[in-house]
């Protein structure tokens, strides 16, 4: 029986596993060093704030993989040899495979600041990183944040929850504002002081400063100021997490280099998730994506091909959500910080501060580019669809209440999005 | 899991702790609870008007400040943080103890009234019934019993906690609204209307009763003393009577084909009411195992068939003991019955076979089973005896194990325990032909949006019916389960907005995806059709 075996047991090794197991009788084995079942990694913040136990983050009871004959190896695979197709475990265990899927996700970024790996200082990534923050909290009155992101940011609100002070640098000039256009960004700063969180904008971690214990007691940032603190959280983005393949002769970039079947230089070895790295860019998206739902739907293609229907990873309209404290935020299709030339933006806010949206069109012909959308859910299907169907931005806006997505009795906006964009005297407003 | 968040240092940051206006809050709450509890070891109180005011002015002047205090500081939005790290949101000490006053004073309400100060010769109340006498004579013009006492403070309960469920969700309209309607209801169709309805007509008995009950969750409603009353109560007996019918069997299918069982469950019913304000603080307890779901499958059946027999055994009696009341025979009744059953049974299995998941199953299961029990009935009972068994033991059994120790004793004795719905999930008749009817004919589902799950886990924890939402959101499946009481909750602690509570089409209403909306539209087409 051919045996499948995938490194990793997150989102997309765990996707891969159970459609391979719905098509095929394959013997299948996870092996991860994390944990010993699958959970949902972006839930950890809810685990450490109360909201969860962490049995809460797993979405199959445990006797789910014996049931669906999936085996779990806990273990660390410290290399992997291509020439025997074997892989090597930390315990020299070693493990036989027919088809290899590599999905190791990522892990923090650290820049080589002087203290980046004494005690006190983590990412938020593993569940390791989970537990050394239960461990830290306790003795700590407050924690830097390093690195303005969506990791950052749900860093500050767990630190929040337990009344820990919290001082967030940001190297940018306003918070995620690489992604986020200005007024979207300036709504989250605002959001972000008034949870009393101590926002930093255009400053950078210089150094860690320990005390006699090999601990970290304070932070030096590029202003010359020192903090102290006794949690450093680094938050600055996250990369492959690949450094076993070294020497596995599996050719290697920032991550596992694939094509668009997801195979790797090697026959019958694949890697997905965040650690796959596409040799072009699939249409305007990264050559890696670390996000939780092109993990998933790398799972779920890959499948495919390893079950013998050879198909491309063609994933479909680019789609995220987020939450930044109480602002819930979801984006489809392509909306830029900053509008490129054949672009218009036209941006609508509502007084109280808290929600707006963003939509991207063709300055030409205004076809539908992309939405935000902060505070105010929409459905998914139907912006798929008017992207699918190249819909203008003025079938959108009169549809908007078709795309609302927030629970019945909530106040609409429709009227008032609509009358600013028809408006002669406001026209459009892409501040 | 994690073994660090067992902090009982009241020291330490590192937990919430309530602060001092929160700490008042709580004290003048508490404080208004024991005057009551003097009252009932029978400390005389020299003006018992103004005590009894006293109190329950305390108690929502307490919850209000520490409502106020908990929630208007800070930005309105999900306010779970340390639902699990503390002691009596966790199955802690105190959430035991809690546990076991509530069992306690359950027992002694239905069981040993006396301790309440119950006169039961008639004499003058002493204890807490006593303390409630000024209450009761304003609004019905008699001396308190002990169901005065407990329906006043479960009106308080769901006034004053309902306040604060309002300030904790103020960001949610759908949760302002449907919480000032459990609100309006219990006190009004449960509380005040009954109550002066009586004072009104003083010899009707029956009255004294929460008029939105409906049977089977009503059990008394088809008993002898109930029907008699209502049938020898003049023009108001008979418009209680064919409004409880109408109720039962226009007013209510109706209402949950349009909008799922929740315009009852958690917008009306007062054991919902309870559930959903003073309860709100245990949701999260209730088990989310697929043995529990087992379980509650069987034990809400089980129920439902125990409920009809013991109401089709009591009707039976009632028609042989009373023919000249009614213009139906009991075989008529016992026919009437059968036929209909068997109609509404055969049609169900024609037309809906297909969508028949597990719980329709049962259900139907359950109604075949009536229908056998109803026949054997027919054929070896006698007027007093259902099949051997006095039908009026039976009625007492139903009214102990049921009416009494499920709903009262379990149901909210155990909220710290196993979670604020335990009754409605396992053991409500009522809900479990409202969920029948959800399940296979109605608009009501929750929609989940698209691909945005990202399976956190926050709709499974807060769901007190122990739905596993989870599991439906991150396969992009409707959610159209019997169980649902359309709380509404999963949609609003969701961070990525994901589920929404709709009325639409029956058609395409329960969907299954393999894979979803967001990945390669071919794949997406080849494998979700078949």
């Amino acid at each position: 029986m051919e045996h499948i075996v995938i490194i990793g047991n997150g989102i997309a090794g765990v996707t891969l596993a159970r459609h391979i197991r719905k098509k095929s009788d394959s013997k299948i084995t996870i092996v991860s060093s994390e944990t010993e079942f699958f959970f949902s990694r972006t839930a950890l913040m809810y685990v450490f704030m109360g909201h969860m136990k962490f049995e809460h983050t797993q979405s199959y009871e445990n006797n789910f993989w014996k049931k669906n004959k999936i085996d779990l190896v806990q273990g660390v695979v410290i290399a992997v040899v291509p020439d025997s197709k074997e892989i090597i475990l930390a315990n020299n265990n070693r493990l036989k495979y027919d088809k290899l899927v590599l999905a190791t996700g990522s892990k923090p970024n650290k820049y080589g600041w002087p203290g980046q790996d004494l005690q006190g200082v983590t990412g938020l990534y593993h569940k390791q990183d989970l537990e050394a923050l239960e461990k830290w909290a306790p003795s700590t009155k407050r924690a830097v944040i390093v690195g303005g992101g969506l990791i950052g940011i749900e860093l500050a609100e767990m630190l929040r929850s337990r009344n820990i002070a919290v001082t967030f640098l940001v190297r940018e000039k306003s918070f995620w504002d690489g992604v986020l256009p200005f007024g979207e960004s300036q709504m989250i700063n605002r959001h972000i002081l008034e949870h009393h969180i101590d926002l930093r904008l255009e400053t950078n971690l210089v150094e860690i400063l320990s005390d006699k214990n090999g601990h970290a007691r304070a932070i030096v940032t590029d202003k010359g100021e020192t903090i102290e603190c006794e949690i450093v959280g680094l938050t600055a983005g996250v990369s492959p997490n690949i450094d076993f393949l070294k020497d596995s002769g599996i050719e290697i970039g920032k991550g596992v280099k694939v094509n668009r079947f997801l195979e790797t230089n090697i026959k019958d070895i694949y890697a997905i998730g965040d650690c796959a790295e596409q040799h072009e860019a699939i249409a305007l998206r990264r050559p890696i994506e670390a996000v939780w739902y092109t993990g998933r739907m790398m799972g779920e293609v890959l499948a495919q091909t390893v079950t013998g229907t050879r198909t491309a990873y063609k994933p479909g309209h680019w789609f995220n959500s987020a939450k930044f404290l109480d602002i819930e935020y979801q984006t489809y299709g392509w909306v830029w910080a900053i509008a490129k030339e054949d672009e218009e933006q036209f941006y609508w806010e509502h007084p109280s501060g808290k929600k707006a949206i963003r939509i991207s069109f063709d300055k030409k012909d205004r076809t539908f580019l992309g939405i935000n959308t902060f505070g105010i859910r929409m459905r998914h299907e139907f912006f798929d669809k008017v992207l699918t169907n190249k819909e203008t931005v003025d079938y959108v806006i009169k549809h908007l209440a078709k795309a609302n997505f927030d629970p019945e009795f909530f106040a609409s906006y429709e009227k008032e999005i609509q009358k600013q964009f028809t408006s002669p005297s406001i026209g459009l407003k892409t501040k | 899991m994690s073994k660090s968040v067992k902090n009982i240092s009241i020291a330490s940051h590192e937990n919430i702790r309530m602060d001092g206006i929160q700490k008042l809050g709580v004290a003048i709450g508490l404080l208004g609870l024991f005057i009551m509890t003097l009252a009932l070891f029978n400390v005389s109180f020299p003006n018992k008007g103004l005590w009894l005011t006293g109190s329950i002015v305390a108690i929502f002047t307490g919850i209000i400040i520490y409502s106020n205090r908990s929630y208007l500081n800070k930005p309105a939005g999900i306010k779970n943080n340390g639902v699990w790290h503390q002691d009596f949101t966790n199955r802690g000490s105190w959430a035991w103890m809690t546990g076991i006053i509530l069992t306690s004073f359950y027992i002694v309400l239905y069981w040993f009234p006396q301790y309440l100060g119950l006169n039961q010769d008639g004499g003058t109340n002493t204890g807490i019934v006593g303390f409630f006498d000024p209450l009761s004579y304003i609004l019905n013009g008699k001396v308190a019993s002990q169901w005065f006492v407990y329906g006043t403070l479960y009106t308080v309960a769901i006034l004053g906690l309902g306040y604060k469920f309002i300030l904790k969700y103020r960001h949610n309209k759908y949760q302002l609204v449907r919480t000032i309607s459990v609100m309006f209801f219990q006190l009004g169709f449960a509380f005040l209307i009954p109550e002066i309805l009586e004072k009104l007509n003083p010899d009707k008995a029956y009255f004294a009763k929460d008029l939105k009950n409906m049977w089977p969750l009503n059990y008394y409603f088809f008993n002898d003393w109930h029907l008699k009353g209502m049938l020898e109560g003049g023009n108001l007996g008979l418009f209680m009577l064919f409004f409880g019918i109408a109720m039962i069997f226009i007013i209510s299918p109706i209402l949950t084909y349009f909008y799922g069982k929740r315009w009852y469950c958690s917008w009306v019913c007062g054991c919902g009411g309870l559930a959903e304000t003073a309860g709100d603080g245990f949701r999260h307890l209730s088990s989310k195992t697929e043995t529990s779901w087992k379980i509650e499958r069987w034990m809400i059946h089980l129920v439902l068939v125990f409920s009809f027999v013991m109401t089709i055994a009591v009707i039976f009696t009632f028609l042989s003991n009373n023919p000249e009341m009614s213009f139906i025979t009991k075989d008529h009744f016992i026919w009437g019955i059968i036929t209909f059953l068997v109609v509404f049974t055969g049609a169900l299995y024609l037309f809906k076979r297909k969508e028949l998941d597990t719980d329709a199953v049962y259900t139907m299961l359950s109604l075949v089973a009536i229908i056998i029990i109803s026949l054997l009935i027919n054929y070896f009972s006698g007027n007093q005896n259902i099949l051997f068994i006095d039908s009026n033991s039976l009625r007492e059994w139903y009214g102990f194990a049921i009416g009494a120790a499920f709903s009262g004793v379990v149901g909210v004795g155990f909220y710290p325990i196993m979670g604020n719905r335990v009754w409605c999930r396992f053991g409500c008749p009522m809900a479990a032909i409202l969920g029948l009817q959800q399940r296979l004919f109605s608009k009501f589902r929750i929609t989940t949006n698209g691909g945005q799950c990202i399976s956190c886990g926050n709709c499974s924890t807060y769901c007190e019916m122990g739905i596993d939402v989870r599991s439906y959101a991150e396969k992009g499946e409707n959610i159209v389960r019997s169980s649902c009481v359309g709380c509404g909750i999963c949609a609003a602690v969701c961070p990525r907005g994901v589920l929404k509570l709709e009325n639409d089409t029956p058609a395409g209403r329960i969907n299954s995806n393999e894979i979803l909306l967001g990945n390669d539209v071919d794949l997406m087409d080849l494998i979700n059709q078949k």
